[in-house]
């Protein structure tokens, strides 16, 4: 908590140890076997116009932590609160009237858009149905919104399928914007969109946080898209974020390895390449049987360089990585893939607390990095 | 069209793979489109050519249009040659060409699941292939099929030879399209996007594999992708398409260090990188244009910012040419360009192995 000290106002959002839990039903009787942890006690908290990025790969529970936001996705437990008030505890009528002010964008610019509407009834829906506007109003503030993400008045009378891919997220970016939210789920808005058109999109949404002060949970697999994005970056592996940190500071010096290994593993547009690079051994675990200690153990390439040397005696002083503390000197053996490695046995038993590295808005969840 | 020779043809070697002039057509209820138009570009032994463009540029129809797999009607071929070592592919017949499929040139794709056929067992759908193209028995093709697993990285081949593409990973499955690619030893490896579904480490992992393949058994690859990280790390030559045509054909390292073609300068600059945040990214105004749709002249003048009205933009198309040695362009607006040759673009370059990566499994 410590590390979200207050610097330019209020958060907008905070989350408290978000949890979304999906049964594992089997049998005849759908009887609930256990439990995929999706989001297994994320915390971070945003404030107006500000963006943190939200990074990991496939299944690792990005997707889901912005969907249980908003309450897509019904939380199992943990709290969201929005401008000070409990927004899991909103029902009805209160709950349809604050959500106008937090809206997400999605990633598929072609599912999320109803293929039998025309355009402007796509925007002008959300516009009527909380009585913004109705009639010639609202079709004058529909006009306004398409003008603003770059597309004509005249679009409004088209339908989804007239447009690009790129226009179409145009489309989407317009709907979310008809409410006036302060807070938005961006979720892998330009993974679908080719590279000319990427940047197009980007440079909209962040013209739209600096006009209208909206935040952002910008949520992507491209590390550098999030980078180059996001004022504060968060990793998220296995349901967990492992680290969490300003976006210059996590990618000039990473303090967990799987975040080293993802900035390795990027494939950067330079074809003279960096000298050395870590590849991850292996696949990420499946969520519902998740290992034990450090989630990242089993992949981890610190864990087990570390180990090495302590299995061949190297002094403290001569190790290339030194392990802060004695209880770390002792190694055991664990299965990967097929194969077996040696890892340090703190890092296969206990799980790792996220606590700051080196600076106090810098947090990583890990026993041997300091 | 007649080729003079290029400059960079005094060296010695044949290519692999030639594509001479290629131009492909659909037709539609809408009137014909020509999705691939006067595509010419070489493949030499061991080398990793890349195809890099945007959706809808046409390279996956230039990657089909190689193994004969565009299905006719609605698409043929107008004009042009692909030459496998000296033999026009597009004049062989259908049965030449099933020999040449899988034995001489292997295709991966994209998405791996739905080139796997769901209810056969991997290991009978590898030996299906070895069975098709080497005259052995099927204990001898089982053979041949774990050992190409084994060769691709996967652990405990036995076993998963016996198991359903369904209970197999993503990275997995594309592990189990490559070694079903390399069973038969093919000489040209087709790769469309073969990591575009994959995540990064999985990404990392697939394409250490592929340079591995490549360096190890002399294999060619044509890398087709939009990703120009992967290009980066992984190209010896690069061809960028546009609007259905080869834009810019040079090395790699020529390409990456001065593009001459101003949409290539325009993908570089609108890629975000890493550890370069903040400000604005740079922007390719407009969309790319449908081939029901393609503009007059240079198909790119209407997003160019170097045409500033010139006319003979809007009304000539540039050819590709050798703007300098061992570099191929098409724009007017390239210095000297009318002057330049017009020579069939090859590129016998391979660049120094890159360093070793340091995987986590050491």
């Amino acid at each position: 908590m410590s590390a979200a000290a207050s610097t330019d106002g209020e958060a907008l959002l905070q989350v408290r140890d978000l949890r979304t839990y999906f049964p594992i039903k089997r049998g005849l009787l759908s009887r609930t076997v256990g439990y995929i942890k999706a989001v297994d006690g994320v915390s971070f908290e945003i404030k107006p116009g500000r963006t943190l990025g939200l990074v990991g790969e496939s299944g690792c529970g990005k997707t889901t932590v912005g969907r249980s936001i908003l309450r897509l996705v019904p939380p199992t437990s943990g709290s969201v609160t929005y401008r000070g008030n409990d927004f899991l505890a909103y029902r009805g009528e209160a709950l349809r009237r604050i959500r106008r002010h937090m809206q997400i964008i999605f990633q598929d610019p072609v599912g999320s858009l109803n293929p039998r509407m025309r355009v402007g009834n796509i925007i002008g829906e959300p516009i009527q149905a909380h009585g913004i506007a109705t009639g010639l109003k609202k079709n004058e503030l529909v006009t306004s919104l398409l003008q603003r993400v770059g597309l004509d008045a005249s679009d409004a009378h088209k339908y989804p399928h007239e447009f690009s891919g790129g226009q179409r997220q145009r489309i989407g970016i317009a709907r979310a914007l008809a409410l006036s939210p302060d807070f938005i789920v961006c979720d892998e808005p330009v993974s679908a969109l080719d590279v000319s058109i990427q940047s197009q999109i980007l440079n909209l949404l962040a013209d739209l946080r600096a006009e209208r002060n909206i935040a952002y949970l910008f949520i992507a697999h491209n590390l550098a898209v999030v980078e180059h994005f996001s004022d504060e970056v968060a990793v998220m592996y296995l349901g967990r974020i492992v680290e969490k940190a300003p976006a210059r500071q996590l990618y000039s010096n990473p303090k967990h390895p799987y975040t080293m290994a993802l900035l390795s593993a990027a494939p950067e547009p330079d074809p003279r390449q960096k000298s050395a690079r870590i590849v991850p051994g292996g696949e990420v675990p499946s969520p519902a049987n998740p290992p034990s200690g450090c989630p990242f153990h089993p992949r981890c390439h610190i864990t087990r360089q570390a180990a090495r040397e302590v299995d061949a005696n190297v002094p403290p002083d001569k190790s290339t990585i030194p392990l802060p503390v004695l209880d770390l000197r002792q190694t055991t053996e664990i299965e990967s893939g097929g194969e077996r490695f040696r890892v340090l046995s703190k890092c296969a038993t206990q799980d790792p607390p996220l606590e700051p590295k080196g600076a106090p808005d810098h947090l990583s969840a890990c026993w041997v990095i300091r | 069209m007649r080729w003079t020779p290029s400059s960079a043809d005094n060296v010695m070697a044949q290519p692999l793979l030639e594509l001479r002039g290629l131009r492909i057509a659909f037709d539609t209820d809408r009137g014909q489109i020509q999705p691939v138009q006067a595509v010419s570009f070489s493949i030499f032994p061991g080398q990793a050519m890349a195809l890099v463009g945007e959706s809808g540029c046409g390279k996956s129809v230039t990657a089909l249009s190689i193994l004969r797999l565009i299905p006719s009607p609605p698409g043929k071929v107008l004009d042009g040659q692909v030459l496998l070592q000296g033999r026009d592919l597009l004049q062989l017949s259908e049965k030449q060409m099933r020999s040449v499929r899988g034995k001489d040139i292997a295709m991966i794709f994209q998405e791996p699941m739905t080139s796997l056929n769901p209810v056969f067992t991997v290991g009978e759908q590898i030996v299906e292939a070895v069975k098709l193209h080497q005259r052995v028995d099927t204990r001898h093709a089982r053979q041949i099929a774990e050992q190409a697993m084994h060769d691709v990285g996967i652990a405990d081949p036995d076993k998963r030879l016996d198991e359903y593409p369904h209970r197999l990973s993503g990275g997995m499955r594309q592990r189990v399209m490559i070694a079903m690619a390399l069973s038969c030893q093919p000489r040209l490896l087709i790769a469309d996007e073969p990591t575009t579904a994959l995540d990064v480490t999985i990404q990392a992992q697939i394409l250490e594999l592929l340079r591995n393949l490549r360096q190890e058994r002399g294999m060619s690859i044509l890398l087709i992708t939009h990703d120009l990280g992967v290009v980066a790390g992984n190209a010896d030559a690069v061809a960028v398409m546009y609007a259905s045509k080869v834009v810019e054909y040079a090395t790699v390292f020529d390409l990456f260090d001065s593009p001459q073609h101003p949409y290539t300068e325009g993908l570089f600059r609108a890629i975000p990188r890493l550890g370069r945040p903040g400000g604005r990214l740079a922007t390719i105004a407009g969309t790319v244009p449908s081939p029901r749709r393609f503009p007059s002249g240079c198909k790119f003048h209407p997003r160019c910012p170097r045409m500033n009205g010139d006319p003979l933009c809007a009304q000539t198309e540039p050819a590709l040419r050798e703007v300098m040695p061992g570099h191929w362009a098409a724009c007017h607006h390239v210095q000297g360009f009318a002057a330049k040759p017009i020579t069939q673009p090859t590129i016998d370059f391979r660049r120094p192995a890159v360093p070793p990566v340091v995987e986590a499994t050491q």
